[in-house]
């Protein structure tokens, strides 16, 4: 796919440190430099706490690096910017707003058409299996459903990329999989730049095209996988099997 | 492995009102083995295990230990299930020491048995931590060893490594094995992970779905340890989900 390999996002040389117990500064985040490809399903694995969410909000622009840039499209980032979607674990709706409010939230604020947002919330309403629910508040949602909100509401504001920091993280392992095989789909239906973040070895070789592996804290890249199995894919299939043992090898043991 | 019948469990029905949960299950287990048991969501799986901790009473049949009825009283029943349940307020030596203190265990023969699964389960330097203090799958390596400490006629796990990732899984996984050969523990392990199973398991015993029966009862004969990348383990769980996959 000659598309993949245009770069969307460029991030070059960040570091982050953050003032330890002692005051002293302490590295966070160690001189990463990596591509974003435009159409790619990208995926930021790491053990826990290695500071991969760290990376994320500056590639989101929540945060500013102590050294390096992020630039999207020619653009560098310095400030949170409305063409990057985000989905997060605590998907952060309003309760006492209905689904399709909580999803056309941003749209409204920034005074868009109605007519226009309410279409395009209502075809990712249907995308993401929730039709029919657009009057309920989140209370009456499983954790499932509450994170296809979520999604839908990213992908409402038509976002050049989508980002997402480990959103399934608080789900059951089963309900984890059956969402793992929603965005999948999603995915095919409605083909964005996707960066994942998570720690489960087994959802990134699910869904990603390429790996990022980091080491334990402060992060660096350890290595980059290429994934080259077709989805949907098989759990049972030897390469996955063999490709899952490897990255397992060098994943940092978070104990 | 000593032939001898640990458990015997017999023409277990369990009814909730009308609805049939578990169907006239029946099988054996020997002192020693470590048997999984698989199936379906929601098929009774954690009835069965209810039953076998005596916090449900059949609808009819008997569970036996040592060819009498089970009796949490009189026999050694532990159990380490998904949440961690390591006692708060107790320190991860005292927690390991508990079941012991309450089976009227004598000092020195419960610090013999603390040590030693401090040392097995690589502890040592945390034995005066206190649970907050620990990460999940330490807590969950405390609870497996507080399982084994009673040297239990029967030990229950409950799909103990539910949230975890693989990595930790097939460490938690390798621990729970080393522990089992160090003891010689009889155990039922129930998990809908069907890798794990076949993993962990001398036999699995595939439940079918509600009212559960026992729908095959089948030996895992590959050696020690085992590999998941291997066609033979490929095919046997292939097998297995087939079997599983009802409808």
């Amino acid at each position: 796919m000659e598309q993949k390999y245009l770069t969307r996002l460029k991030i070059s040389n960040i570091s982050k440190s953050f003032p330890n117990k002692e005051g002293k500064r302490e590295l966070a985040v160690d001189n990463i430099s990596l591509d974003v490809y435009d159409g790619e399903f990208l995926v930021l694995l790491g053990p826990g706490r290695c500071g991969k969410s760290v990376l994320l909000n500056m590639i989101a622009g929540l945060m500013k690096p102590d050294e390096g840039k992020v630039v999207l499209d020619g653009e560098e980032i310095t400030k949170p910017n409305p063409q990057m979607g985000m989905v997060f674990q605590k998907t952060g709706l309003l309760p006492w707003l209905t689904v399709m409010d909580n999803i056309t939230f941003g749209p409204r604020q920034r005074g868009e058409s109605k007519k226009i947002y309410t279409e395009r919330a209502q075809k990712y309403i249907d995308m993401v299996g929730l039709t029919g629910f657009e009057k309920s508040y989140p209370y009456q949602l499983s954790g499932g459903m509450k994170q296809r909100v979520g999604i839908a509401r990213a992908y409402t504001n038509e976002p050049k990329i989508l980002i997402m920091d480990e959103p399934f993280g608080a789900l059951d392992a089963q309900t984890r999989y059956s969402m793992e095989q929603e965005v999948q789909n999603i995915v095919e239906k409605d083909r964005r730049t996707i960066i994942f973040v998570t720690n489960n070895i087994e959802e990134a070789l699910m869904l990603g095209d390429r790996i990022i592996l980091f080491t334990n804290y402060p992060a660096r890249i350890k290595k980059i996988y290429d994934v080259n199995i077709s989805k949907p894919r098989d759990t049972m299939d030897r390469t996955f099997l063999m490709l899952r043992k490897e990255i397992s090898e060098n994943t940092d043991l978070a104990l | 492995m000593a032939d001898k019948v640990k458990i015997k469990v017999d023409h277990l029905t369990k009814r909730f009102g009308d609805l049939l949960v578990l169907d006239d299950i029946s099988f054996e287990v020997k002192k020693g083995e470590f048997i999984c048991v698989v199936g379906p969501t929601g098929c009774g799986k954690t009835t069965f295990l209810n039953l076998l901790t005596r916090i449900y009473q059949p609808s009819s049949g008997e569970l036996y230990i040592d060819e009498e009825p089970a009796d949490p009283k009189k026999h050694n029943i532990s159990f380490a299930f998904q949440e961690p349940s390591a006692m708060p307020w107790l320190t991860v030596e005292e927690n390991l020491e508990f079941g012991l203190k309450i089976k009227k265990i004598p000092k020195e023969e419960r610090k013999k048995r603390v040590d030693r699964i401090l040392k097995l389960l690589g502890m040592e330097n945390l034995r005066n931590a206190y649970p907050k203090q620990l990460s999940v799958s330490e807590e969950q390596r405390v609870i497996i060893g507080r399982a084994f400490s009673t040297y239990p006629d029967l030990l229950l796990m409950d799909e103990p490594y539910g949230q975890m990732d693989i990595k930790m899984r097939f460490y938690l996984e390798d621990e729970v094995l080393k522990l089992w050969k160090e003891f010689g523990s009889t155990v039922i392990f129930i998990t809908h992970n069907i890798e794990e199973a076949i993993y962990l398991a001398e036999r699995v015993l595939i439940l079918s779905n509600k009212p559960a029966k026992i729908k095959e009862n089948l030996e895992i004969n590959l050696s020690r340890p085992r590999d998941v990348t291997s066609e033979e383990f490929i095919e046997l769980r292939k097998y297995v989900t087939d079997q599983i996959k009802w409808w």
